[in-house]
């Protein structure tokens, strides 16, 4: 794989094609978790740790297990098991080793465990039949899509929060309209490519 | 069959899964583009969430209760992608048109959320039809925003032209944003008839505003609902 092509998988899947703006998936984290950029922040982290990980073991199975005895058609159920696992493993081993790390990302971990993003790069990888290596730096770039987009939105709401709402658009209705609008910005993106 | 029928009016009105609960919002967005592929959507959700409705309620002595999430899992992957084989073979121009969306079935809140706060506690018939419901009311909530979309960006429903010609398709509808914006203005109109409705005094925490932070809490919320 040219150093080129890895770039533009980088920039389309962080920017163009934006995972939760353009993609829709991962939106319940992106509109429960982004009421303040600290936590956002940390929601962020640990989705690219998750998805970034996900998507080399994901990969490792896809290429030398499944492939091999061509139960492709498995992947689905593989994959959703092996991701759920993945995460309470890799919380159990944080909360023993890393406690800093864990501190950090620990309360965001379980809330991943059901999130459609990792599944969907897990997904998309194999779609677009991405080798182990293009796939982690796909997940990686996915997942940073994700991070931009939910510290931007949190950056607004923090705004927003003083601004005289009429009262049915409170709450959520808000949120979603600037996500819309954020999804709008993105869309310029596209020229990029 | 009273409970049956029961079962279906709380899918398709009481507790419609999109409308009055927000729940599965991923898919809602992401293939409502067109009327025709949110009922594909709907009726592909419907199938798996009838079928593993029943196969859960079926196993739900056998299934020890530590690891039901993860049997639950299986058993609704396994309903995905026999749909997903089925889709690929007999409506394949639908199979492309949901692509990744299929197999994230996989992880719509709604069929957990059912397998869990209902199916795994009810006998099998009830259980049916509780998922034909939950599914239906989805399938109509789904065709609804698509239509609106399809309205909106391209003066068509179901590829039919309905506006007159000289109205100019706002194309954004279509596109991703016009997603959120729609939701958005469904969010609203739902707020609002909560507003009047707590001011007029009726009971209206069935109604949730929005998305919770994901699956998890929203099933800790169904479990308090059941509970109350």
């Amino acid at each position: 794989m040219e150093l080129q092509n890895l770039v533009l998988i980088i920039i389309s899947s962080s920017l163009v094609s934006n995972v939760v703006l353009s993609q829709f998936l991962g939106l319940c984290p992106f509109l429960g978790v982004s009421k303040k950029i600290e936590t956002a922040a940390g929601m962020g982290g640990a989705v690219i740790f998750v998805i970034t990980l996900a998507s080399a073991v994901t990969g490792a199975i896809y290429n030398f297990i499944l492939l091999p005895f061509q139960i492709t058609y498995l992947q689905t159920i593989v994959f959703i098991l092996v991701i759920a696992a993945l995460v309470q493993f890799v919380e159990m081993f944080l909360k023993k080793f890393m406690v800093g790390l864990y501190q950090a990302l620990g309360v965001y971990l379980p809330l991943i465990t059901t999130n459609c993003a990792v599944l969907g790069v897990a997904l998309n990888n194999v779609k677009y039949g991405y080798d182990i290596f293009t796939g982690v730096i796909n997940g990686f770039a996915t997942s940073l899509g994700f991070a931009v987009a939910i510290i931007i939105l949190a950056g607004i709401r923090e705004k927003i929060e003083e601004n005289d709402i009429p009262l049915p658009f409170q709450g959520m209705p808000i949120v979603l309209i600037t996500a819309g609008l954020m999804a709008i910005a993105f869309c310029g993106f596209s020229g990029l490519l | 069959m009273n409970k049956a029928g029961e079962r279906l009016f709380n899918g398709l009105i009481k507790e419609n899964p999109t409308f009055v609960l927000m729940l599965g919002m991923c898919p809602t967005l992401a293939v409502t583009t067109s009327a025709v592929n949110g009922l594909g959507m709907g009726l592909t959700t419907t199938v798996v969430l009838t079928l593993s409705n029943g196969i859960i309620s079926l196993l739900r002595k056998v299934i020890p209760d530590k690891v039901r999430i993860p049997a639950f899992i299986v058993v609704i992957a396994t309903f995905v992608t026999l749909v997903e084989l089925l889709l690929e073979g007999f409506l394949p121009s639908l199979y492309d048109a949901l692509g990744i969306y299929i197999p994230l079935i996989v992880v719509n809140c709604i069929i957990l959320g059912r397998a869990e706060s209902y199916a795994s506690k009810n006998p099998i018939i009830p259980s049916l039809f509780d998922g034909l419901g939950m599914g239906l009311g989805f399938s109509v909530a789904l065709t609804m925003i698509g239509a609106l979309r399809e309205i909106l960006g391209a003066g068509e429903v179901f590829g039919y032209e309905v506006m007159p010609a000289s109205y100019v398709p706002a194309s954004i509808f279509v596109l991703a944003p016009g997603a959120f914006f729609v939701l958005a203005g469904l969010t609203a109109i739902q707020n609002y008839l909560k507003i009047e409705g707590e001011k007029k005094g009726k009971d209206m925490s069935k109604i949730q505003s929005g998305c919770g932070t994901d699956c998890k809490t929203c099933k800790e919320q169904c479990k308090e609902r059941e509970e109350k």
